[in-house]
């Protein structure tokens, strides 16, 4: 067993890299440490390219052709036996296709499987919604035992699937097909399963966002804070399970005013995961959800697709602006606890 | 009734006409799944043009006989053959995989005029054809069902469900065309997940089965005519074809199961297409 491993990527190169890539390249890294892992994929090795593990470990890599269920079912027997698979498809597949196989095989058995699903959102745009993803976060958030991650991006992906493995038990990370902008400049920046981590301050508005729409979420608070001096804090929410409530608690008693921006429907995932909080919480606030909305989207470009939902960040500031103009009753501790 | 050499001809050319413009699609929209498409070319023309009771004018004519195109990815292709067959105009295809556009990798049955199922999941368009073919016998209808599976495809459980279902209610108006092309996207079929021996597995799983090369235009015919005769199980016609077939640069390569072309890539492609006519 090779010991401590050097990074095989370079900032440079998270640049450059889709989040398919810096997994594949993380992943394979992590194999030298980890003999335990073992990588599985359904016809898609090249595509979610833990293929590059599987060249790397030709015998710790199993390709069970077009067939999510079997594998997945195959990935819990692989953890009862003392391994640590890590399962790739496209996010449409591993929630939708190989749902129960997932929910009763994996989690609630509470199996050390790391599920690491790309393509996630609408970011197979062109593939229509066969492909689309707009529901896994809101079926998979139901599981027991499961974690929930999305990073934002390159670095992050790198950061999430590194951290997975000191979690024992089932893990999704739902990354994308393309280039995502890079947000983080390096690995340092505190990545901690659970723990939002806030990119900018604000006194004003809140905006959570997950994955793909981080960067469009800073980019917004960057255009209103220098055109309207609005002073917005903007949450990264990689994990959506366990979900920081925390985070949500402490904005929503300094801002009072929360958005949430998904690459995901609206019902289920981080808006309704965020509203729960709320509601919970019994306080006064003017919140809305920017994602996809009761509806199978069309084929298109992601960017356009993006746009059309209004979780780019044009979309996003234009929801700020509807959101800051909302009245909401104000309850009577307020005060104290600004 | 066998191919006359005048219906020989003309399909032969309409086939190379539609690869043709499955090579042009593949170049304007930046990428299809071409390798596929050119696979089912043969088999998807002879339907379209010969053994389909279909009314383009009439796409949601109920008695028509229905068609699925249970390898959904191979959209481009079937897009391709349902506005040279008329139910809809050629210049939509300019736009395919475009956001606005009514045609999108993997067709819309609600949006593309001719497509009776929306498919693009692997493995769901074979239950939908044995549900189609189900339908015609609870309403007494005459219609037959025609259904094209890919063989990665064939690696999900869900057709074998679908297979074993069909032969379960003797679906003898259900024929279902297995693209065997011998690829799949990560490589070749065998060894990626093994399918042999499969045409025994057809047998086994109940349908009369027969063996045929995909791109032999009077086989197929032949099997076809073989197919619509036969009563009291599902057929599958097991199509040896090639991935790729007529680009000489895509055959048999699994890295065209799907790509762009560019403007030399599409002369090239129509010049391999041309010299096989
Ligand atoms: C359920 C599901 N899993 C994975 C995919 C991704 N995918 C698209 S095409 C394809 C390979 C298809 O191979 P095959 O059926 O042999 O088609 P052909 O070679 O004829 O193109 C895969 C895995 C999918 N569309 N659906």
């Amino acid at each position: 067993m090779e010991t401590a491993s050097t990074l095989t990527w370079t900032i440079y190169d998270a640049d450059k890299m889709t989040q398919r890539e810096i997994y594949g390249i993380v992943l394979t890294d992590l194999g030298k440490q980890h003999p335990e892992i073992v990588g599985l994929s359904a016809d898609l090795a090249k595509s979610t390219k833990i293929g590059t593990f599987g060249d790397a470990y030709p015998d710790r890599f199993f390709n069970f052709g077009i067939a999510e269920q079997n594998m997945f079912g195959a990935a819990a027997g692989l953890a009862k036996a003392g391994l640590t698979p890590f399962v790739s498809t496209m996010s449409a597949f591993a929630s939708m296709r190989a749902c129960e196989f997932v929910r009763t095989d994996i989690c609630y058995q509470n199996l050390n499987v790391k599920i690491i699903a790309t393509h996630g959102g609408m970011s197979f745009g062109s593939g229509g919604a066969t492909h689309h993803a707009n529901e896994d976060l809101s079926i998979i958030r139901a599981f027991p035992n499961l974690t929930v991650i999305c990073p934002a991006d390159t670095i992050e992906t790198a950061m999430a699937v590194k951290k997975c493995m000191e979690i024992t038990g089932p893990v999704y990370i739902r990354i994308g097909r393309g280039f995502e902008p890079r947000i983080y400049e390096s690995e340092d920046y505190g990545f901690e399963v659970g723990k939002a981590h806030e990119l900018r301050s604000g006194t004003d508005l809140t905006i959570l966002a997950t994955g793909n729409t981080v960067f469009h979420a800073v980019q917004a608070a960057d255009i209103m804070q220098e055109r309207d001096g609005l002073s917005v804090r903007v949450l990264n929410m990689h994990t959506l399970k366990p979900l920081d409530e925390e985070a949500v608690i402490q904005a929503l008693l300094d801002t009072r005013r929360l958005l949430t921006v998904e690459d995901h429907s609206v019902i289920g995932g981080l808006g309704s995961a965020v509203a729960d909080v709320i509601a919970a919480s019994g306080k006064g606030c003017a919140f809305n959800k920017l994602g996809i909305p009761d509806t199978f989207c069309p084929h298109g470009n992601p960017e356009d697709l993006m746009h059309l939902y209004k979780i780019d960040t044009d979309g996003i500031i234009e929801k700020v602006g509807e959101l800051m103009q909302r009245d909401f009753e104000e309850d009577e501790d307020w005060e104290d606890e600004v | 009734m066998p191919l006359t050499d005048q219906e020989f001809a003309e399909l032969t050319e309409r086939a190379a006409s539609i690869r043709c413009q499955i090579a042009d699609v593949t170049g304007w929209s930046g990428g299809a799944h071409i390798g596929g498409s050119l696979s089912m070319t043969d088999i998807i023309t002879l339907l379209y043009w010969k053994y389909l009771r279909i009314d383009p004018a009439r796409p949601d004519w109920e008695d028509r006989d229905r068609f699925v195109l249970s390898k959904g990815h191979g959209g481009v292709g079937h897009a391709v053959v349902l506005a040279e067959r008329g139910y809809f105009d050629r210049e939509a295809l300019r736009s395919f995989n475009e956001t606005d556009s009514m045609l999108g990798m993997h067709l819309d049955s609600n949006k593309v005029p001719g497509c009776d199922a929306s498919t693009g999941s692997m493995g769901h368009g074979l239950s939908q054809a044995v549900g189609m073919a189900l339908g015609a016998r609870v309403l007494k209808k005459e219609w037959r069902v025609f259904c094209i599976i890919g063989d990665g495809e064939s690696n999900e459980g869900s057709i074998w469900e679908a297979a074993m279902s069909a032969a379960h209610y003797k679906l003898d108006n259900l024929i279902v065309f297995q693209d065997r092309n011998h690829l799949m996207i990560d490589g070749p079929t065998e060894d990626v997940m093994s399918l042999e021996p499969l045409a025994d597995k057809w047998r086994a799983f109940g349908f009369e089965t027969r063996e045929v090369n995909g791109h032999d235009l009077h086989a197929l015919s032949e099997a076809i005519e073989f197919a619509i005769d036969h009563k009291g199980s599902p057929v599958m016609l097991l199509c040896d074809t090639i991935k790729g077939k007529g680009v000489e640069f895509m055959e048999g390569k699994p890295e065209w199961h799907y790509g762009g072309l560019n403007a030399d890539q599409i002369a090239k492609a129509k010049a391999s297409i041309r010299s096989e006519d």
